[in-house]
């Protein structure tokens, strides 16, 4: 165990330092670099010390060294916890990051809640009553669900909410909690603007989820030990939840692995552009916009991170629930 | 003969799917006595497991029970501490309700065709035997100082110790070795002989009166399957229950039971002991049955004998005799029209045939 737990780590360690090099080299790759953009912005605006603090700030940053150069000192850096500095907002880029992602975590944490407390119990009613009327109505809904994408639907509620509720609801804050200190009402405020990120979230992550659930367990239902334990006695409540749900939950472990965790970094970034998000999806996509190397690279390394543990967790969830892939 | 059990009586079962209606069962009637083990043969598709699962009142879906009746004859411990039999018809009864579930498993269990599939996976089998037994098993409380006869009215469930305990012991009675350590494989960790075995072992830990086997070793090596057969064997002479034994096999069932129904395309065609199944078949598609099994020094260059034509479409049976476009003794004008009745050809022996029907 301890063997195979080692093993894992150091190819994620390997993987890490590939994923790193490469994401540093392909955001390197477009010609020029942030600090081309800023000059021709400085020169439009007529600034004529602009080359020389412009040479400056490339000293500054390193940007003057060839890329090889470069990915070493960021990622000898990265180590020790200094991530570099963002050219944009000219801070490092871990003060930018811990502002962020603690609201970027609540969010993805609201939104899995939501997602998989809806989505198993509505799952496995559509597999035991199937095609019934509630199946056929959550069949429906799910697939409007999978087909709308996010951010239509966030436009959508915006909308509604803007119109017809006239309420402000972008972003997590109202204007007067934005800067305030942590107060039960700030706590309030923010449960207020939560829920429609994390409904946005939950509805289009919901979707996909039921229909996997129906499908395994449907699969699961057919199955003989099903009938055998119908056979013996059992509750029908207990033949569908102890016996088959428990079977069919598990290849969904590992989806619970591989989006959980990413998600809490990357976020539906899409959608919280559109409402507003102060949470690290939009600054990465950002970030990769305007060649803000360190600031995307160390987004790059942080979701594939995740990423990893994610995919580690979720290997040893599934060898906990399920004996027959357990290392002997 | 002992007292009947299970009483099934012109069994009606339909399969309303697409394309049309199927008669999985259409009138069957046989009984299954305490004690006794009656083997079921017929090809794949005669309706023998829809049957044995109308027994348990779970006819898989779309199928729907249409008709007649299954009298089981159920024996309680009355008030006075002796043994009342009631007769319950099983079809009459909720099929997800509280009384169907006791039967189930508590008094007739079943054990399937597929051992490496019938056990849940992610449980032990020591945890399949508990489940059955906590949720069946009734152990006696003696009240101490209380020294009349009715000190074992009251029941109380088996705890968990105790559970472990009769699993380990079952494991050890079906011949699973060093069940202490058994007790907590998982089902993948266990071969298909061994599986069901573990199957044996919890439709047995209940005390059933009654088991059905629906094909147990179909899906087994020859030699295992000896050795499940003995072990039914010995655990029937142990216990007294009743074996509702279905089979496709003729070599197993002779072996097994004392009285054979053979059915055809969802009907019972003959009806007789074992004996006057292999020694005097009457009906002809019973005869070819036992024609078509490979016997030793029948003439090595001779070719083994089959039933002519194929099974007919379900959607479309034929008229009159259902086996008349493959019988050899077909008389035009009479088996395509006349449909033929239950006729009695010897002592307990019933053949529906038209070439017994005196007119």
């Amino acid at each position: 165990m301890l063997a195979y737990l080692a093993r894992r780590i150091t190819y994620a360690l390997i993987m890490v330092v590939l994923v790193s090099f490469v994401g540093f080299l392909i955001i390197d790759l477009p010609p020029g670099d942030f600090l081309t953009q800023k000059l021709a912005e400085l020169q439009s605006r007529g600034d004529r010390s602009a080359e020389l603090r412009i040479a400056e700030y490339r000293a500054r940053y390193g940007l003057d060294k060839p890329l090889l150069t470069r990915y070493w000192i960021w990622a000898t850096h990265f180590i020790t916890g200094d991530f570099g500095e963002s050219f944009q907002y000219e801070r490092p880029v871990s003060d930018l990051l811990s502002q962020r992602l603690m609201m970027t975590a609540v969010l993805a944490i609201a939104t899995l809640a939501i997602t998989w407390l809806v989505a198993i119990p509505i799952g496995v009613y559509s597999a035991v009553h199937q095609y019934s009327l509630g199946d056929q109505i959550f069949t429906t809904i799910s697939f409007i669900g999978l087909g709308m994408p996010g951010f239509l639907l966030a436009l959508i509620i915006l909308f509604f909410a803007a119109v017809i509720l006239k309420q402000d609801i972008g972003g997590l804050f109202s204007r007067q909690y934005q800067d305030a200190p942590w107060s039960i009402g700030k706590v309030i405020d923010l449960l207020k603007h939560l829920w429609i990120p994390a409904l946005i979230g939950s509805v289009t992550g919901a979707a996909g989820l039921i229909r996997i659930m129906r499908g395994n367990l449907l699969d699961t239902l057919g199955q003989p030990f099903v009938e055998a334990a119908r056979a013996r006695g059992l509750p029908n409540r207990t033949v569908v939840w102890k016996h088959a749900v428990r079977v069919a939950i598990n290849p969904l472990i590992v989806i619970l692995g591989s989006e959980a965790l990413p998600s809490i970094i990357g976020g539906n970034a899409l959608v919280a552009m559109v409402l507003n998000l102060p949470t690290t999806g939009p600054l990465f996509v950002q970030a990769l916009q305007t060649q803000d190397m360190y600031l995307a690279g160390t987004g790059l390394v942080f979701y594939t991170i995740f990423l990893l543990i994610g995919n580690l967790l979720a290997d040893l969830a599934l060898a906990w629930a399920d004996p027959r892939i357990r290392l002997g | 003969m002992s007292e009947p059990l299970v009483e099934v009586k012109n069994l009606k079962v339909r399969f309303d799917v697409r394309e049309g209606i199927i008669k999985a069962v259409d009138g069957a009637t046989f009984t299954v006595h305490y004690g006794q083990t009656l083997g079921v043969i017929g090809e794949s598709g005669c309706g023998k497991s829809v049957t044995a699962r109308a027994i348990l009142n779970m006819v898989p879906k779309p199928g729907k029970v249409v008709g007649g009746e299954i009298l089981y004859h159920r024996r309680r411990p009355s008030e006075n501490g002796s043994e009342v039999t009631e007769i319950v018809n099983i079809l009459d009864l909720d099929p997800d309700g509280e009384e169907i579930r006791q039967i189930r498993g508590g008094e007739i269990a079943m054990i399937f065709q597929e051992p490496m599939s019938s056990l849940t996976p992610v449980y032990t089998a020591g945890a399949h035997i508990t489940e059955a037994v906590t949720l069946h098993r009734l152990l006696p409380i003696r009240k101490v100082g209380d020294q009349m006869a009715e000190t074992i009215q009251a029941h109380r469930r088996v705890s968990k110790q105790e559970a472990k305990e009769i699993a380990i012991e079952m494991l050890r009675r079906v011949g699973i070795p060093n069940p202490r350590e058994r007790v907590d494989a998982y089902p993948h960790q266990l071969s298909g002989g061994q599986r069901q075995r573990v199957m044996i072992a919890i439709a047995l830990s209940c005390q059933p009166d009654m088991l059905i086997a629906d094909e147990p070793t179909t899906a087994l090596d020859v030699s295992i399957e000896a050795q499940i057969l003995d072990l039914m064997r010995e655990l029937q002479e142990e216990t007294n229950m009743a074996i509702m034994f279905i089979t496709h096999n003729l070599g197993v069932v002779a072996e097994m039971a004392q009285e054979i129904v053979v059915m055809y395309l969802g009907n019972i065609v003959e009806r007789a002991s074992v004996v006057d199944i292999f020694y005097n078949p009457k009906h002809p598609y019973t005869r070819a049955l036992l024609e078509s099994i490979p016997r030793f020094g029948k003439g090595r260059r001779q070719r083994l004998t089959s039933i002519k034509g194929m099974v007919p479409d379900p959607f479309h049976l034929p008229s009159g005799c259902l086996f008349h476009p493959r019988c050899p003794h077909f008389m035009p004008g009479k088996c395509d029209r006349i449909e033929p009745k239950w006729t009695q050809v010897g002592d307990n022996h019933w053949v529906r045939c038209l070439l017994y029907e005196k007119e």
